[in-house]
């Protein structure tokens, strides 16, 4: 018996977007849409985090709703919340709370509150699944509105489009066939590998990254940013690949992502225009979180984790800075100075914060992720953890880099202010507490992630080392009886498949 | 109650910081007078602390002291202990209190300096960060928490050097520091995992073997204190301006004055030296990696010897005479002098810093000195300019004008060929979305500027 939540807050939190969404699609006002999106993002960021307080007051891996109305109708649990889930769930709503308030009423028009609250709904519903079809069918979903927004900006859509198509399929290929097999010992190698290329396409893993480029340079910069910041992609590997697929499917991720997480790095240091650079910063950094989370050592899985964390909220943050420099004087020319600090100190702060910690800088809260990621790494491959060092090093130059060439170099003569506006200050503050604060008081998040990576380990050995030949009924029902919150959890991924 | 003064050495700094960095991110703008008093007031509030603690040693004759404010983080299943320790021994007491003296000559000296530069509280703001740094560097008892201070000085010497942000020189130069920090802290951070996962700790202590400084025993073999010490000597070139990472130092000179002063003078430029010191016990165990020390600091000694005499500017000139005296003391180390290598550090520091916030008034100094002699002051030629060829000597004037083609080589060997493969990919990757889009990408990368054109100038204030 799946233990229950003391209120329904994963349902509300999916709930409030999607009814926001709406709302706003009944306005054609985008000041006031914008103030309707504002308040039900920060509804569901409130039902979110209240979620995850519940859920942490528990001491339980596993948990579903309270009145759970969807168990009821399907006599399943569709919504549930585990270790791994339960923080990106909030941190996903603030990063969809920042996005809208840190909208600038000039870009308000151009920007779709409707689509933004649709595209939270569908992404706090797949971290809050895990039931693989669903995740399938939520994923595919998730495609839809920045598709959208590229019609409306008559920008092709056709390399984003091939990529997502591909994967959705890789994935409805892959599945069925891990549907059709016998458990997960027994899943085909057709299988395993449309599985992997699934993930490695969602991840952006070189050579299949061009759709990343592709949207930062033509959707807006926060529907882009928000269509990859949850890293919705690292999510489906957790629950989708890493159950089924044997050893060298994740390892052949981690490798790959590894050089990606290099060669990403690398770009970013050239790039001459700002949403490139950041499309590159952030996949260097997702590849990393991707690399560590095949590091089987509790203490590298749970750097993986924390660094899952703190690049969300890093990266997140700084690319909620350059959209709001981008806002302010256009695409951003990387070859040349802007000296904007004198107009903008606060975000160029922020820029430099989070960039920071995106790198691990001590005292933020990207360090001890960082240091854990790269120490589990040494122990089990020596040269993967000095290949992290060298990609959080080119990183660390590129980010600097771009800091001075935004932020210095000259003086910027504006006609109008371009201090940023009471809901960017607001914003500026929560996340510089949060860089700041998980930083400096590391202990809480590291536990958490430690009992996650904990429970994900248990899982890993049933597909890295084949079970005895049973049948897959017995192996069920052994599950059921042995009544272990891990073996549910698993079961709960190759469960309603019939 | 030496726990308590140990904890006010560390934490008035980090009040400091914090103080500064909360205002800046709140945009509270603090007044001039209140800034100088807060600086005033962490100095020596720090300083006393600490020169307390240094009564206490000498009078107990105690040599070790550790203070312990307990786990940052730790992972008890997995026996994973980040812990925040700091030591007080015969190394780190003498460093921290001249870095307190120091820090607070520069911070009265710069109150006045930068008055009513628009500039002020960013100034302050790094300021406060590279004190906390070097603090915690240098009381640092386990390897994690000197890589903690580490990159605060690091970060606070890149900001620094690129103070006077509106012109693009310093910016250059700044991000220039900052990659060489950043690669000599790869090599730092690879050296002490690797260090950690050899000995299974992160203390000192488990690493350097029981008993106080200078006499610990390293507890790893040969082999793997040559492994470990080669990449923390790569960290410590990088910090000190060692071959072949000397070119960013001249460029460090952007930076205003009073930052010259205290940085790339005195303590900053002294970090490598101290970590060498710090990690001293691996260079006993591994002939090789001494006689690898004592090599970079003669070649780094014969090179800025030949490069600090034909600068043309005071700043520069005083750079490289700072860096002949940090090879000599890393060649001290590497020779097992250390007390003699800690005796020159202090000393040098303070000579140095006193000449650098006196390089603004050069002129009026030498014109002071002039007028009391009654006549110019005499030209010395040296032994080897009366004894060399025309020939050589111009060679030798090159070779130390361009200072030993290093960034040259850098550029050459390293940076252009990594800029070049990754412009190729990114317009592989262009015509890759070109045809499948059908369209053309609007904006290609522009050819990025040869680093080299981005000269080393020296013209801060």
């Amino acid at each position: 018996m799946t233990p229950e939540l003391h209120f329904p807050w994963l349902e509300l939190s999916i709930l409030t977007p999607l009814l926001g969404a709406i709302v706003c699609g009944l306005q054609n006002n985008p000041a006031k849409s914008q103030r309707i999106a504002t308040a039900f993002s920060a509804l569901a960021l409130l039902f979110s985090a209240g979620e995850w307080i519940d859920f942490s007051t528990m001491n339980s891996f596993l948990a579903h709703d309270h009145w759970d109305l969807l168990t009821v109708l399907f006599h399943r649990d569709i919504f549930v919340i585990d270790e791994l889930s339960a923080p990106l769930l909030p941190l996903s709503a603030l990063l969809y709370l920042l996005t809208i308030l840190a909208t600038l009423r000039t870009k308000a028009a151009r920007f779709s509150f409707g689509l933004t609250l649709l595209s939270e709904s569908i992404t706090l519903a797949t971290l809050s699944c895990r039931d693989g079809w669903i995740i399938i069918a939520l994923l595919s979903l998730a495609i839809i509105p920045p598709w959208i927004e590229l019609r409306r900006r008559n920008r092709s859509s056709r390399i984003y489009l091939l990529h997502m198509g591909l994967y959705i399929g890789l994935l409805v290929g892959g599945w069925s066939m891990v549907d059709l097999s016998a458990g997960p010992e027994g899943t085909p190698l057709i299988a395993a590998a449309m599985l992997t290329m699934a993930a490695l396409l969602r991840g952006g893993v070189v050579p299949v990254h061009c759709w990343l480029t592709d949207l930062f340079q033509n959707a807006a910069m926060g529907t882009a940013l928000l269509f990859v910041t949850p890293m919705t992609g690292a999510y489906a590997v957790m629950r989708l690949v890493l159950p089924v697929a044997p050893a060298w499917a994740m390892q052949s991720i981690a490798i790959l992502s590894l050089i990606t997480a290099v060669y990403a790095a690398g770009m970013a240091l050239i790039q001459t225009d700002a949403r490139r650079f950041f499309c590159y910063l952030f996949l260097s950094h997702s590849s990393l979180v991707l690399t560590g989370l095949e590091i089987v050592t509790p203490i590298g899985l749970t750097g993986a984790l924390c660094v899952w964390l703190s690049v969300g909220l890093s990266l997140g943050g700084f690319g909620l800075t350059l959209r709001g420099v981008e806002a302010r004087i256009g695409r951003i020319d990387l070859s040349e100075f802007h000296g904007l600090y004198e107009h903008m100190p606060m975000l160029a702060s922020l820029f430099l914060l989070t960039g920071l910690a995106s790198i691990g800088f001590p005292g933020t809260i990207g360090f001890v992720g960082m240091e854990l990621l790269i120490e589990g790494a040494v122990d089990v491959y020596p040269l993967v953890g000095m290949t992290v060092v060298i990609a959080a090093a080119l990183n660390g130059i590129a980010i600097l880099k771009a800091y001075f060439r935004i932020f210095t170099g000259t003086r910027h003569v504006a006609t109008v202010s371009l201090r940023a506006r009471p809901s960017e200050r607001i914003g500026v503050v929560l996340l510089s507490l949060l860089v700041l604060g998980g930083g400096l008081w590391p202990q809480p998040g590291v536990h958490s992630r430690y009992h996650a990576a904990i429970k994900l380990l248990e899982l890993r050995p049933r597909h890295i080392q084949p079970l005895p030949a049973e049948h897959p009924s017995a192996e069920s029902s052994d599950s059921e009886s042995s009544n272990s919150e891990s073996s549910s959890s698993h079961d709960n991924e190759r469960s309603h498949k019939h | 109650m030496l726990t308590a003064c140990g904890m006010i050495v560390v934490l008035s700094p980090a009040l400091l910081l914090a103080v500064f960095g909360l205002s800046a991110l709140a945009g509270i703008r603090l007044s001039e007078r209140l800034v100088a008093k807060l600086t005033e007031a962490s100095v020596v509030l720090g300083l006393f602390a600490a020169i307390l603690i240094l009564g206490v040693m000498l009078i107990t004759d105690r040599r070790f002291i550790p203070v312990e404010p307990g786990d940052w983080v730790s992972i008890e299943d997995e026996h994973f202990h980040f812990t925040i320790k700091f030591v007080f021994d015969r190394l780190s007491v003498p460093f921290v209190i001249l870095t307190f003296v120091l820090c607070g000559v520069i911070g009265a000296f710069a109150s006045r300096y930068l008055h009513r530069d628009e500039g002020y509280h960013r100034f302050f703001l790094f300021y406060a960060i590279f004190q906390l740094g070097m603090i915690l560097s240098s009381l640092a008892g386990t390897i994690e928490t000197l890589f903690l201070g580490w990159e605060l000085v690091g970060l606070s010497s890149a900001l620094l050097v690129a103070f006077f942000h509106t012109r693009p020189n310093p910016v250059r130069n700044g991000l220039r520091v900052w990659s060489a920090y950043r690669i000599a802290d790869a090599a730092f951070l690879v050296g002490a995992l690797t260090l950690h996962h050899m000995t299974g700790a992160g203390d000192f202590e488990g690493l350097m073997g029981s008993g106080p400084w200078p006499e610990g025993r390293a507890s790893v073999t040969d082999q793997q204190a040559l492994y470990v010490g080669l990449l923390l000597l790569g960290a410590a070139a990088g910090k000190s301006a060692l071959i072949p990472f000397s070119g960013w130092l001249p460029r460090a000179m952007e930076g205003p004055t009073p930052s010259s002063a205290v940085f790339y003078g005195a303590l900053s430029v002294h970090l490598g030296a101290f970590l060498l010191l710090r990690v001293s016990p691996l260079l006993e165990a591994s002939l090789p990696l001494r006689v690898t020390v004592i090599a970079l600091g003669l070649a780094t000694v014969v090179f800025a010897t030949m490069t600090a005499r034909v600068q043309t500017d005071v700043k520069s000139a005083l750079a490289f005479a700072s860096l002949i005296q940090v090879s000599i003391i890393v060649v001290e180390i590497g020779l097992g002098f250390r007390y003699i290598a800690l005796s020159h550090i202090i000393g040098h520091a303070c000579l140095r810093t006193l000449q650098l916030l006196r390089a603004p008034s050069l002129l009026k100094d030498h014109h002071a000195l002039e007028n009391a002699l009654g006549q110019h002051l005499p030209d010395q030629r040296g032994l080897l300019r009366r004894l060399s060829g025309d020939k050589l000597r111009i060679s030798a004037w090159r070779f130390a004008s361009e200072r030993g083609y290093l960034d040259a080589m850098l550029d050459a060997y390293l940076v252009r060929p990594f800029i070049a493969v990754f412009m190729w990919s990114d317009r592989m990757e262009r015509r890759w979305t070109d045809f499948l889009t059908g369209q053309t990408s609007t904006s290609a990368p522009a050819p990025a500027p040869a680093p080299s054109q981005q000269t080393p100038n020296t013209n801060g204030q």
